[in-house]
């Protein structure tokens, strides 16, 4: 087994649990913006894709790359535009005079 | 030696990326907070990939601009898709985000085939398995969502071992891959088994289950993600796939416990088959029906209601009228509260995003655990396009489908009204013996119509 494995492997499973207790705490309220959020945080992924279009080895990849790039940047950016426009309508019925 | 200094930044920077995210999570826990929660997720994202883009590896630019430009172009009007196509746009973004994952292990195949291990080859296959079938399954229950393609489960005979054996199918070819990395041909083929498995896997779900596969789907992208980052070696995607992909494991527990049933039933059982033969042997009963002006007096005279949503209120877009409805008996000094369930809807926390859009106050929004023990003490529960979550059978009847299954206590309340548009059983089948009791009143009509009709008798426009 290759060192990096084992070392995103301690990762893996301490953000897991991270994940866990952090999550468990989100209100029922709040489950849609939850997956919109998580769904925005996990574009992520944007970053490998762009390496993968910026480094042109080969046409495949770089076609692969760019279509990568496009999808996950269309999540992060539509994701997080979501969940915004969703917590903004959470109001409660103190703020709602102001 | 430069080039090595700047990689350590780049590190850096994803380090404070990845407590950014873990923050904006945290921030979530309440309502209160989580708009800063959003703020602290832009800014990690926002700094991994301007980071990135000072990574020493690339060559050129000019794809990469030009797909963040149509990225932001999709996107846009993705984020901007009205409340009750919410759930159809998570889909389809879970869809987006497995086929980037799955993307990008297919190119990082294609450009390490020369020097790629035994271990790496396994990393590899499996994390494209996942990629793909969330991809295809993903874009299933986009479809459903959006009826482009039937709710009702489709289901043949057999399907359960013929979509076992195409992912055994996937698997096998994953092992011969571990087993020869070189033999090239195999790894296109493995991709396209996984992906017909994806649809395999969706198409026989039920519209009423969707709560579950969206978070089930929702988990699978997360960890091809952190699978990703395995293969990659990129610890900001193990930890961001990490984090999504526990939140989709505990969001389809929860909702699989709101229903009583197991992962594998939802999966493999599908809802609403059984159910048909059960529901013909119903004999004849006396159901009580009631006016608009009747339900309005009723409501106006009451002290405490409790409205119960549903997916019927979503697809009769009647949540407008609904805030009109409370917005008057709130004025009359009515107390109206909203009884959540938390698999009422298409998603997780469907109705309240439809309600709070209606700009109803969220603390009048009450989860199940919450408010049934006030049920006795409300003097009418008005169910709107909500039938199971309702269903007292499954308290009482051992033979129904639904047994155990936890539901608003409804029944308990003085009067119950139901706004219905017939007495078609829902949408698993399932006979409701809610609507035979003694203090139910069926409001047959449009949810929207008949809240509006409502409205209109209480003095509203």
């Amino acid at each position: 087994m290759p060192p990096d494995f084992i070392s995103n492997l301690y990762v893996f499973i301490l953000a897991g649990f991270v994940g866990f207790e952090v999550i468990k705490r989100v209100s029922p309220l709040l489950h849609t913006p939850l997956m919109s959020l998580t769904n925005a945080l996990d574009a992520i992924v944007v970053v490998a894709a762009i390496i993968i279009a910026g480094r042109h080895e080969t046409r495949l990849t770089t076609i692969l790359g760019a279509i990568a790039v496009a999808a996950s940047f269309s999540n992060m950016v539509g994701g997080f535009l979501i969940t915004d426009r969703m917590l903004r309508m959470f109001k409660s019925r103190g703020s709602k005079q102001s | 030696m430069t080039e090595l200094a700047l990689q350590q930044y780049l590190d850096f920077v994803y380090i404070v990326a990845v407590v950014l995210f873990i923050l904006s999570l945290k921030l979530l826990s309440s309502p209160v907070s989580a708009r800063w929660g959003i703020l602290a997720g832009e800014i990690g994202a926002a700094l991994a990939v301007i980071a990135t883009l000072f990574n020493p590896e690339l060559v050129q630019y000019k794809w990469i601009i030009i797909s963040l430009v149509i990225g932001a172009g999709v996107g846009v009007p993705l984020g901007m898709v009205h409340m009750t196509a919410v759930p159809q746009r998570t889909a389809l973004s879970h869809a987006f985000g497995a086929m980037s994952a799955a993307i990008i292990g297919i190119s990082e195949y294609y450009v390490g085939t020369r020097q790629v291990t035994r271990f790496e080859m396994g990393e590899i296959s499996l994390e494209v398995i996942i990629g793909s079938l969330t991809f295809t399954g993903s874009l299933i229950a986009a479809g459903k969502l959006q009826e482009v393609l039937p709710q009702r489960p489709i289901v043949y005979r057999g399907q359960n071992i013929v979509s076992l054996s195409i992912l055994a199918g996937a698997l096998g070819l994953a092992v011969a891959l571990v087993v020869n990395p070189t033999n090239t041909i195999l790894f296109p083929i493995m991709v396209l088994v996984a992906l017909i498995f994806g649809v395999m896997l969706v198409t026989p779900i039920g519209g009423a289950d969707m709560p579950t596969v969206i978070s089930l789907l929702n988990s699978y992208a997360g960890f091809s993600a952190a699978l990703l980052g395995f293969v990659l070696n990129s610890k900001v995607l193990v930890v961001a796939g990490a984090l999504d992909g526990s939140s989709g494991f505990i969001l389809s527990v929860i909702m699989c416990k709101a229903m009583n049933r197991s992962f594998t039933n939802v999966m493999f059982g599908a809802f609403g088959q059984v159910q048909a033969s059960a529901a013909g042997v119903k004999e004849e009963r006396v159901v009580r029906s009631a006016t608009p002006e009747e339900a309005a007096s009723i409501l106006a005279a009451a002290n405490k209601v409790v409205v119960v949503p549903g997916y019927g209120m979503a697809v009769a877009q009647a949540q407008h009228k609904v805030r009109e409805l409370y917005d008057l008996l709130t004025k009359k000094g009515v107390d109206v509260r909203f009884a959540i369930h938390p698999v009422a809807g298409r998603m997780p926390g469907h109705m309240n995003v439809l309600l709070a859009e209606a700009d109803i106050p969220y603390d009048r929004l009450v989860e199940m655990d919450e408010i049934n023990g006030d049920f006795p003490q409300t003097d009418v529960a008005l169910i709107i396009g909500a039938n199971d979550v309702t269903n007292p059978a499954a308290r009482t009847d051992q033979s129904s489908p639904i047994f155990g299954m936890p539901i608003l206590d409804v029944d308990k309340a003085h009067t119950v009204m139901v706004i219905k548009r017939s007495m078609n059983p829902g949408f698993a089948g399932i006979d409701n013996p809610l609507y035979y009791l003694d203090q139910t009143l069926m409001l047959f009509g449009d949810a929207k119509q008949f809240v509006g009709s409502i409205v209109k008798e209480l003095g509203g426009h």
